[in-house]
Parts: structure tokens; C-alpha cells; sequence
């Protein structure tokens, strides 16, 4: 049996496996780029935070995936459901590219402007609203498609845990020997991940500041 | 909190140095012990070399610094017991690299402050429209661009235009023609003079360059490491036979003509 008739005879498996992905992957972005960008402003606020903030978001991502997987099973709320386990996992994992991105795009921004905003009488909260992250959008943006490329790869590891989503078939092909199942989970899942790197970079591109 | 001395000011100054140090670091005293007062509708000219505290001191009036000894006021209100925010709208501001917004149309420069206070749109527009006639820019042609896509002599004039736009009673200018070639330079301080006439603004303009503060200027006040080295008025500066000043004069004489450039 060939891979394309293997792909068209599991077609509802496959597809449905994308979209579980595309569920974790989606979830997981929002809540990063939720608790990120203001961890990341944060860190150019007050420089003395930058240690920590950094520091611990770099040993997230130090942590073997499969281990931190394991590790976050025992924990009460978190063990409970597969899914929100996954996406806490992969959340930790997604925040170090999108908190240094947003610090290095904020403090990228030319100081002279900064200074003529606050010069001009903005409030702290308006030059970071309408200077600052317009102006670091694309910077941020950055790092919100290195986010998205990783966690769509390492959201595969999440079936070990019975998260689903594309790490199904990975995981069964290993058990059972079979490359064909192996690809099943892992084409669809190189597909996701070089059509949101390129979805994201055109994004980036056009809000990349004219200069 | 200090709380500002009791006895207002003498005359109507509007903006007013007591004694006022700044001090970076305790190794570094940028500006030292300056006593001046600006009155209403006067240009002060702060001349000095780089370094010699003429910026900070300009920094010192919209309280993006704070003294470390002395008093700022402003309107016989020290800046410290101003708010801020309300202080720096009072005051237009035009700084050396401009400063312009770039991801704003000019329009959307200009309007800056009206918007940030509420302007209603049809009352922004309006103006934007005045200020940038004002300044000698088609507004029909310019609304929509954005900064790099004007040349550096239009760019200062929407920098201008900005500082402008909500009327302040007074304006800061951080070497505003800085950036510009000899000739553009030149044209744009002449325009300037005209508004500076016309508004009646309480004007206080940092420069390095010695036609420009004679140009400009109602007075000159000389800074040179941190101090005030002496007001005077552009003929006083002309004939007076201090070194330091002399020195001034003497290379501009030297340079007659095409001081300006850099």
C-alpha cells in the first residue's frame, strides 16, 4: 500500500488529528502570547526583573520535553486532564521567544522618539500603547513565530500523555514499527509548521515599520 | 517633597532657574548652580559647546530631569510641584533627532497632543491644516505621508508644526535645525524668526551654532561647563570683549557667511 493511499484510506483519522493539533497549538499561542508580551515588557520596565523572568524562561526551555511532560503529571489541577496538561506544558516552553522578542523590540526603539513622546506629556501607559508595541510589533511578531514553529513540534510529544493531536500516529508507528503511521503524524505536522512560519512572516513583514 | 519658595516671582518670569544643580552621578555635575529668568515672549538662546549642560538644563524646564539642588518654576510653579504630564503639555517640545513618530502620518504627528487631550476630530483637522500652512507645507500633499518620506528640512517643520499644535504658551527647541544642510537651515530659521514674531511664544532654543543664537535669540545665554557664563543680548554678545565671547565672535566672523553648516 502506498503512503498516498495509506493518507486518503486514513483521511478522518489524519484530519482529525490536525485539528486536535491545531487546538493545542492555537490555546498554547494565545495564553503565551498573553503571559509573554507583558513578562517581556515587564523586563524593560524594571531591569532588576530580567534575571528571573529570563532566567527561569530559558530553564523551561531546557527541560527535556518528554521529562517536563512527566514531570507536570503528579501535579493536582494540572494531572487531570490530559489537554490542559499539554498546554501548560507547551505554554512554558513557547514564552522564552516571545518575552526576549518583546524586550529586545521595545528597547529597540529609538530613543528619540521615546523622548518626544514623553516630552510631549504621554502617560507611561500611552507610549507603550501607541509607540512602543506598534513599533516593536514586527520584533514581537518574531518571536511569535519562532513560538508557534517549536510548539508545533513539540505539541507531538503531548500524545504521550494522551493530549492527541498528530503525536498519535508518531507514537503508535513507533510502537508498532510502521513509517507509514510515523509519517501520517509527521508530514501533516511539517505542513502546519512551514505554513505558519510563512503566514506569520508575511504578517511580520508588512508591519515591519516603515523607516 | 521640597515645597516651592514662598515669594513668587519678582516679575512675570515665565520660566525661572534658581540656583539649580543637576547632578548625573556624584562624579558628574552637568549642570551647575545656574540662576536665569525668561520672560514672556522672550527667546533665550542657550549657547554652549557639546557637554556644556545646555540640553539638560533644557530637560530641566519640562521635567523630563529633576534638579538635585534649586528650584525650576514655570509659571512661578516649581516643576516639581507640577504634574508632569499636565506640565509637559503646556510646553511644546522639538528635540534635535526630531523625533518623530514613524509609524504616524504626519497628520497623525501633529495631532498628537490635540488627540491625547481629547480634541474633537473635525477641530484636530482643522488645525493640523493651520499648523502645517503655518509651517509652508501643502497639507493637501503632506497629511498622509509618513516621516521618511520627507526630506530632513520638511521633517523639522513638522516638528515644529507638532510642538505647536496645541498652542503651549511656551516652546523647547534641542538644536531644532540641527540636522539640516547649510542653505535648508538658513531658510528654515528665517521662517521660523517670522512665526517666533507672530506667536509670541516664551521660546527657550539650545544651539552650538553662534549665527543661529544671533538670528534667534532676544538674549544669549553662554553655558560653558555646566554654568552659566552670561546673558546677553545679540549686540551685547557682538561687542562684548569677554575672551570667552570674543572667541565666539571671532569665529564667526571668521566663518562670516557660512556659519551654519556643521
Amino acid at each position: 500500500m502506498s503512503l498516498i493511499e495509506f493518507f486518503l484510506r486514513h483521511q478522518r483519522e489524519i484530519v482529525q488529528a490536525t485539528l486536535e493539533h491545531v487546538w493545542l497549538v492555537g490555546v498554547t499561542m494565545v495564553l503565551s502570547v498573553g503571559i509573554g508580551v507583558p513578562l517581556g515588557v515587564l523586563v524593560t520596565r524594571r531591569p532588576w526583573l530580567s534575571r528571573p523572568i529570563l532566567g527561569g524562561a530559558n530553564i523551561a526551555e531546557t527541560i527535556p520535553s518528554l521529562a517536563l511532560f512527566g514531570f507536570l503529571l503528579p501535579v493536582p489541577w494540572l494531572g487531570d486532564r490530559a489537554d490542559r496538561l499539554a498546554v501548560v506544558a507547551l505554554t512554558l516552553y513557547a514564552l522564552l521567544p516571545i518575552i526576549r522578542n518583546t524586550a529586545a523590540g521595545i528597547a529597540g526603539v529609538d530613543a528619540a522618539v521615546r523622548e518626544a513622546a514623553r516630552g510631549m506629556g504621554m502617560t507611561e501607559w500611552q507610549i507603550l500603547r501607541q509607540v512602543e508595541l506598534p513599533l516593536s510589533l514586527s520584533t514581537v511578531l518574531a518571536g511569535v513565530r519562532v513560538a508557534t514553529v517549536l510548539t508545533i513540534g513539540i505539541a507531538t510529544i503531548a500524545a504521550a500523555v494522551g493530549a492527541g493531536g498528530l503525536g498519535e500516529f508518531i507514537f503508535r508507528g513507533l510502537a508498532m514499527v510502521n513509517n507509514q503511521l510515523i509519517l501520517a503524524g509527521a508530514i501533516p505536522a511539517a505542513l502546519l509548521a512551514l505554513g505558519a512560519d510563512y503566514l506569520l512572516s508575511v504578517l511580520e513583514r508588512r508591519l515591519r515599520p516603515a523607516r | 517633597m521640597e515645597r516651592a519658595a514662598a515669594t513668587p516671582a519678582a516679575d512675570s518670569a515665565v520660566i525661572e532657574f534658581r540656583h539649580v544643580s543637576y547632578l548625573l552621578d556624584s562624579q558628574q555635575e552637568l549642570v551647575k548652580d545656574v540662576s536665569f529668568a525668561v520672560q514672556r515672549g522672550e527667546t533665550l538662546v542657550l549657547l554652549g559647546r557639546s557637554g556644556a549642560g545646555k540640553t539638560t538644563a533644557l530637560k530641566l524646564i519640562n521635567r523630563l530631569l529633576e534638579p538635585t539642588e534649586g528650584q525650576v518654576l514655570v509659571e512661578g510653579r516649581a516643576t516639581t510641584e507640577w504634574d508632569a504630564i499636565e506640565l509637559r503639555r503646556h510646553i511644546g517640545y522639538v528635540i534635535q533627532e526630531i523625533g518623530l513618530f514613524p509609524h504616524f502620518t504626519v497628520e497623525e504627528n501633529i495631532s498628537l497632543v490635540p488627540r491625547l487631550e481629547d480634541w474633537e476630530k473635525e477641530r484636530t483637522r482643522v488645525r493640523v491644516k493651520e499648523l502645517l500652512a503655518m509651517v509652508g507645507l501643502d497639507a493637501a500633499k503632506f497629511s498622509r505621508r509618513y516621516p521618511h518620506e520627507l526630506s530632513g528640512g520638511q521633517r523639522q517643520r513638522v516638528g515644529v508644526a507638532r510642538a505647536l499644535a496645541a498652542d503651549p504658551p511656551i516652546l523647547l527647541m534641542d538644536e531644532p535645525f540641527g540636522a539640516l544642510d547649510p542653505l535648508t537651515r538658513g531658510e528654515v530659521q528665517r521662517e521660523f524668526q517670522e512665526l517666533e514674531r507672530r506667536l509670541g511664544k516664551t521660546i527657550v532654543i539650545v544651539t552650538h551654532h553662534v549665527s543661529e543664537s544671533l538670528v534667534l535669540g532676544t538674549r544669549i545665554g553662554l553655558m560653558e561647563g555646566g554654568r552659566l557664563a552670561g546673558i546677553y543680548s545679540p549686540r551685547e554678545f557682538l561687542e562684548s570683549s569677554e575672551p570667552t565671547v570674543a572667541a565666539y565672535v571671532a569665529h564667526l566672523r571668521m566663518h562670516e557667511g557660512i556659519e551654519g553648516g556643521e
